[in-house]
């Protein structure tokens, strides 16, 4: 049964690219607003709007039971999610369900399963799909240690198992440093926490996230190849790419084809994205978590696939089969993807909600602005900062680079302060355009920009990484 | 005495404790101190503190706790 009438329950840009995908698939929109949202673009953009609740996401887009009475009493016989609030909770997909509409996502217990990190990596491994080298639990003194650390292989980092958010972590690169260091973790961690007991990990130093798209239909599952979102400052991306030009084809290879397998193990449906560690240095890949949702950064997997994700995933979920084989993904050139924020990178990305008093956006062969933004709109301070995101699609990966440099030009966003200067300067960079980049640079940079700043008289700065 | 208005400095959504199982930072009633936390207001998932700039009594709040609030509009009235 085809969908007919779709609810989003969402907000943003997103929103805004789930009408548009509904639309092109002739399928009614009906959207979910808060207080705050009334004239938000998806708003003015749907079929129909119906209000959930107060500005706080709590009491609205969060709010799972106003979100399911909404749709059912609106006549829509689909929920898409989006990405954020509620996409991957479980608990909401199982009570549209039960109210006899669709989850345009996984099943509940899909959502459930790959959402505990413990079960995904069981998961993963039964799959064959390598996981972070560790051991499994508290080792019980040097000699197991040095056995595990053999076996994980170097270096290795101690963990104390009572320990949390980094406290107490080492890092081991020979045994002659891990006769050094265990006795010494395993003292502090007692002293610190009431509890000796150590395990240990893989240390990767210049660690690259890539992560792979998949579509499923619950049966069978496809890749449409990787993306890396390396540039990132605390945990979040800034900088999107597809494909990721640090693998080789066989290592790509072995990495698309993991995330099928994982993905057909789970009878996963709809889109979905795994996410990996990579390591430049040995080639090594290690899958860290899956994200049973749509992705901001989809948007780089369309341009160099030609596939709409977000259409699939509604006809997916709707019922079709999966219509693409994996013969008839191909890629072609390279894209990538910003995110334009309402930060002031200049303020140490200090958010900046306000009126949007004039908006000119690049227009052209391979470019693409995905956006909630109009001229006039008020940005609201309750949600996050993301305004929009601009795409660029050429060639080759150095093309792609000098044609973001060129759009970021042409976009002009103008009542508040945003994060398309530091893209510029990012775009500008000899390090980001070589691609030697790793989760933990962008940060290394900022710092380095900022002690910069402080000096007048002082070169650019580019510090090598942490 | 004179009972002044103290307004937002930013728009948001305001919260009277620094967490849903925390104690409030201020009740109606309570002394004043300079630089004392009165509450904080989010703005984009980024939180800052609204501090006192002016000692007294906080005699009453003009919000409720997760109250959307926008720049210069009343927050608690204080006693100086």
């Amino acid at each position: 049964m085809a969908i007919q009438s779709l609810f989003i329950a969402n907000r943003g840009e997103i929103a805004v690219r789930i009408i548009r995908a509904a639309r092109a698939l002739g399928i009614r929109t009906v959207q979910a607003v808060s207080a705050a949202d009334g004239d938000m673009l998806a708003a003015r953009l749907a079929d129909a709007v119906v209000p959930v609740g107060p500005a706080h996401a709590s009491k609205s887009y969060l709010n799972k039971e106003a979100m399911v009475r909404a749709a059912v009493e609106s006549g829509c016989d689909a929920v898409h999610p989006g990405y954020g609030f509620l996409s991957e909770n479980a608990d909401f997909a199982a009570m549209v369900e039960a109210a006899g509409l669709i989850f345009v996502g996984p099943a509940p217990e899909t959502i459930r399963r790959m959402g505990d990190k413990a079960q995904a990596r069981r998961e993963a491994e039964a799959a064959g799909v390598p996981t972070v080298p560790g051991t499994d639990g508290v080792v019980s003194d040097l000699a197991a240690a040095q056995a595990e650390a053999e076996r994980i292989g170097w270096p290795v980092m101690i963990k104390a198992a009572a320990g949390g958010g980094g406290r107490g972590i080492r890092v081991a690169r020979d045994a002659a440093e891990l006769a050094t260091l265990f006795p010494q973790a395993s003292g502090e961690a007692r002293a610190a926490f009431g509890d000796g007991g150590l395990y240990l990990e893989r240390f990767i130093a210049r660690a690259r996230h890539v992560e792979v798209q998949v579509l499923g239909d619950g049966v069978r599952a496809i890749h449409l190849y990787e993306r890396e979102c390396s540039l990132q400052r605390r945990r979040q991306k800034v900088w999107e790419e597809a494909p990721a030009a640090c693998l080789t084809p066989d290592q790509r290879e072995a990495l698309c084809a993991s995330a099928v397998r994982l993905a057909e193990r789970v009878g996963y449906r709809g889109a979905g994205t795994l996410e990996y560690l990579f390591d430049g240095e040995t080639g090594e890949f290690f899958f860290i978590e899956m994200n049973t949702r749509i992705q901001v950064e989809h948007p780089v997997t369309e341009m160099v696939t030609g596939i709409d994700l977000v259409q699939q995933m509604i006809r997916i979920c709707g019922g079709e089969t999966l219509a693409l084989a994996q013969e008839d993904i191909r890629l072609d050139g390279h894209a990538i993807e910003v995110r334009i924020c309402a930060e002031d990178p200049d303020a140490d990305f200090r958010p900046s909600p306000g009126t949007i008093t004039a908006l000119a956006v690049p227009e052209g062969d391979g470019l693409r602005f995905d956006t909630m933004l109009f001229a006039g709109y008020q940005v609201p301070p309750f949600y996050d900062s993301l305004l929009g995101k601009l795409i660029v699609h050429a060639p080759t990966r150095a093309a792609a680079i000098a044609a973001l440099a060129g759009a970021l030009e042409g976009l002009k966003v103008e009542g508040l302060p945003t994060t398309t200067p530091l893209h510029s300067a990012l775009a500008a960079d000899p390090e980001v355009q070589a691609g030697t980049v790793h989760t933990r640079w962008l940060e290394g940079w900022l710092e380095g920009r900022a002690a910069g700043a402080s000096s007048p008289s002082a070169s650019p700065v580019v510090p090598s990484p942490a | 005495m004179t009972v002044k208005t103290i307004q937002a400095p930013l728009p948001g959504t305001f919260y009277r404790a620094s967490g849903p199982d925390e104690p409030v930072f201020k009740s109606e009633g309570d002394a004043v101190a300079i630089g004392d936390t009165i509450g904080l207001i989010e703005v984009m998932k980024s939180f800052t503190p609204v501090i006192a700039e002016e000692a007294g009594t906080l005699v009453a709040f003009h919000v409720e706790n997760e109250d959307a609030v926008m720049a210069g509009q009343a927050l608690y009235d204080l006693d100086a």
